[in-house]
């Protein structure tokens, strides 16, 4: 349970990351919080040459309104954006999903960004990220193609896995401003609070559709969407039904199909108008 | 930038407990591991080393974090709290003391960790309720107390602090 060796790098400048990044690219890791990444060199799922520790990049720390997004940077912590005091007001989502991101202790390390790269299929902040639409920015070393801004939809592949290029560093995640007339919603089952979702749910209730999410069950963050002249059993029936569940240590699949519908029928209709 | 290359030591310069400390570790090195053997500070527990089980809760720079998700390089020029600064010389803390007094622990394994949380948690929460400290404690495992005790003596603690008489924790 210790980290096998690698070199290690702290650079001052985002340029010096993309410039690691562009030498080594497949060969190192790119460490935040480490709250997902530490785990993962301590039980050498990972054994990267070398670890590249952006946590002096003091321009990649900020929390910031650009157009109708609310940007946030690769440095900036969970527990810092637990405590933006406009968070309910400007992303209500965030401020369900947030407390169920691990516990206050790792909060206070872990990053939004390094959530979102980490990409684990039951993870809260890609499941929200997916649910509203949002963006992922990512940079590489180029004189003309260096920044590309990919969609959530496209962004998680699988388990562990993303549209990320080895040589490109996640420096940014959007997440779609509350828009007018909609509701936002959120719930989730684990073992412990804190712990990993068996089904994590999120919902996006507007007035003509519904944008449903689960987490958890996939090998990624599902989203459908639900008109509202539809019946709700049987559209929630099939969506639990083509997310393609598997029995595992934690719950059957039998398990996680009937927490995505009951889940899944009281976030949508226990809720106020 | 800082650069080390593996397995070469690196001079790791820190303030421990207030106390300026200096050591050798390599990149790899876990802080936990380097608090407890470079620092000889062993107050510090591990568990599970994939920041599960909170036994190596620390803080740093006043926040309480998993020593055992941070390398001891991140470590360089911060200023890390452990158990071991909580008394007042040879007397127990008030927090320690509430512990002892509601059997707040048996085997101690986990307690070190819990402790450095609860004292982040009751500067930012001065009048926490029960669920809040539950809330609090699930990011530690403890197999003996079943935590109600713990629950007593932080909420005892918090009502002390602020010279209120404390709530009876539900079992």
């Amino acid at each position: 349970m210790k980290p096998a060796a690698f070199h290690y790098a702290r650079p001052d400048s985002r340029s010096e990351v993309l410039k690691l990044l562009a030498e080594t690219g497949s060969d190192s890791r790119v460490l935040a919080g480490g709250q997902s990444l530490m785990a993962v060199l301590n039980m050498r799922l990972a054994e990267p040459a070398l670890v590249i520790d952006i946590g002096d990049v003091a321009d990649l720390s900020y929390i910031e309104i650009r157009d109708d997004r609310l940007c946030i940077g690769a440095n900036t912590r969970q527990a810092e954006l637990l405590a933006w005091p406009d968070l309910a007001e400007r992303v209500p989502l965030l401020t369900q999903a947030m407390p169920w991101v691990g516990h206050f202790q790792t909060r206070n390390r872990g990053t939004v960004c390094g959530s979102v790269a980490h990409a684990d299929p039951s993870a809260e902040l890609p499941l929200c990220l997916a649910v509203l639409g949002g963006e992922i920015v990512l940079e590489r070393r180029h004189w003309r193609r260096g920044k590309r801004v990919v969609p959530a939809a496209e962004f998680f592949h699988g388990v562990l896995t993303t549209a990320r290029e080895p040589d490109e560093l996640l420096t940014e995640v959007r997440f779609p401003l509350a828009r007018a007339a909609h509701q936002y919603h959120f719930t989730e089952v684990a073992m412990r609070h804190g712990d990993f979702a068996l089904v994590a749910l999120a919902a996006a209730i507007g007035p003509d559709e519904i944008r449903l999410g689960v987490g958890g069950v996939a090998d990624r963050p599902v989203v459908r969407r639900i008109p509202r002249d539809v019946d709700l059993d049987t559209e929630l029936n099939t969506f639990a039904w083509s997310l393609g569940a598997e029995d595992d240590g934690h719950a059957s699949a039998a398990y996680r199909r009937q927490l995505v519908r009951e889940l899944g029928r009281k976030l949508l209709t226990e809720t106020k108008p | 930038m800082t650069r080390i290359a593996a397995s070469t030591p690196y001079r790791v310069r820190l303030i421990l407990n207030g106390r300026e400390r200096v050591g050798q570790a390599e990149s790899r090195m876990l802080l936990s591991d380097f608090i407890r053997h470079e620092l000889g500070a062993t107050g510090t527990h591990l568990g599970c080393e994939h920041g599960v089980c909170g036994a190596c809760t620390v803080r740093v720079d006043g926040v309480a974090s998993r020593a055992c998700l941070m390398l001891a390089v991140q470590a360089e020029d911060r200023c890390i709290d452990t158990v071991e600064g909580l008394c007042d010389g040879d007397a127990l803390g008030d927090l320690q003391a509430a512990f002892k007094r509601h059997h707040a622990l048996q085997c101690g394994f986990c307690t070190a960790g819990i402790l450095n949380s609860c004292v982040e948690f009751l500067e930012k929460m001065p009048e926490p309720s029960e669920l809040d400290v539950r809330d609090m404690l699930s990011g530690h495992l403890c197999r003996c107390t079943g935590y109600t005790g713990i629950v007593a003596a932080v909420l005892e603690v918090a009502a002390q602090r602020r010279g209120a008489q404390p709530e009876t924790p539900h079992v």
